[in-house]
């Protein structure tokens, strides 16, 4: 048996806890319409977890997504609406 | 082992996805934007507090960059002692250091090591991420707590209005202790607080920053409005953006004045000043506060 001494922990290793299942309300669906690349989405997201390289790029990470709803709160565009997961799948 | 996500391509992720805060939580939101800011050439020495806690959870870490957490006090001390081994081995030119904690580390638990860090002259920056109360232990008040504001150990009741004393000024004792820079940021104001970051690290010495964080739990809000929220603090004059260099204060204006109201209603620990008991005299109160503020710092006008 090969015993790890310490508590050894590697950089960024929290990202096996995929937190996108703690979801209850809902996710941002991007739409794609207005959207003027302003960034203010992925720099709002405490996840980290938006991403997008420029007009109508953006997307958000579902496997940590934990569906606060900020970036629909600031998109200055209104660009960004929450949307059940149980109307998708249901 | 570790799948490399796409976080990677974008270099500025150096606080990584998959920590455990809250959702909406304003604190893991405002270290991502220090860590962007600061870049990959820093040690980051943690104190005890729910940052500490959502980002290190065994066996996993949200931090890409060397990181410490030893205890609740003694934050200040250790990145102390790190600055003057990086100094001895002439390391100090590449590595920059940085300190940080939660409301209740920095001005109730770790002030002691904080004075003396400031006193000693170190090459740390110390950032406080102000969320008004000892969240992670259950929301306790703590001495940033801010008037009438209900926690746990501040409850509103017959014979109480909530917390009912100040909230402690404590960039202000840092700017006693006549250090280089210190400044107060917040989470809603995103490329106000990456500016303030860059100054100070450009900047040898201690520095000191506070940085406004709501906190959707303790606070009582909708996590959705985390960034609302904090906006509405700096814009009712209840949290004043400002930086001192070498002595001198420059201020973030505010276009116009928000009344208190506006800014409390959105929390259910301001509740019981709406109820039918009544709150007129303490939101007076709170309002005599913001505009004191605001007439201190000259927050409206040119």
């Amino acid at each position: 048996m090969k015993i790890t001494l310490g508590t050894v922990t590697h950089p960024g290793g929290s990202r096996v806890n995929k937190t996108g299942s703690w979801r209850t309300a809902g996710k941002p669906h991007f739409l794609h319409q207005r959207c003027i690349a302003c960034d203010l989405c992925a720099l709002s997201c405490p996840e980290g977890c938006i991403f997008g390289t420029g007009q109508k790029t953006y997307y958000a990470n579902e496997d940590y997504c934990k569906g606060c709803g900020i970036c629909a709160n600031v998109c200055p565009v209104e660009d960004i609406e929450m949307v059940s997961e149980e109307d998708e799948h249901g | 082992m570790l799948e490399v996500e796409e976080q990677d391509k974008f270099g500025d992720h150096l606080f990584a996805s998959g920590h455990t805060a809250c959702p909406g939580c304003g604190q893991s939101l405002a270290a991502r934007l220090v860590l962007r800011a600061a870049g990959r050439n820093v040690i980051v020495v943690n104190s005890t507090g729910c940052l500490e806690v959502f980002s290190s959870k065994y066996p996993e870490s949200a931090w890409e960059v060397p990181w410490l957490h030893s205890l609740f006090e003694n934050t200040a001390a250790v990145a102390a002692g790190i600055e003057a081994a990086l100094k001895i081995n002439g390391q100090l030119d590449k590595v920059r250091v940085i300190a940080q904690g939660g409301d209740g580390s920095t001005a109730d638990i770790g002030l002691g090591a904080i004075s003396g860090m400031f006193e000693r002259g170190h090459d740390v920056l110390y950032i406080c991420y102000d969320n008004e109360a000892y969240m992670n232990t259950g929301i306790q008040r703590s001495g940033l707590t801010p008037y009438y504001a209900r926690t746990t150990t501040s409850p509103p009741g017959r014979v109480s209005m909530g917390n009912w004393r100040p909230k402690k000024d404590v960039p202000q004792i840092a700017v006693a202790h006549e250090i280089p820079y210190v400044a107060t940021a917040s989470v809603g104001y995103h490329l106000d607080l990456d500016r303030k970051i860059r100054r100070a690290l450009s900047i040898r010495g201690p520095k000191y920053m506070q940085i406004h964080v709501p906190c959707p739990l303790g606070w009582g809000s909708d996590p959705a409005h985390t960034i609302d929220i904090a906006r509405l603090a700096v814009n009712t004059g209840l949290y004043p953006l400002y930086e001192v260099e070498e002595g001198e204060t420059k201020v973030q204006k505010i276009p116009r004045k928000v009344p208190v109201e506006e800014y409390l209603k959105l929390q259910t620990r301001f509740r019981h000043l709406f109820g039918k008991n009544g709150g007129k005299k303490e939101l007076e109160e709170i309002q005599r506060i913001a505009d004191r503020n605001i007439e201190k710092y000259g927050l409206i006008g040119k």
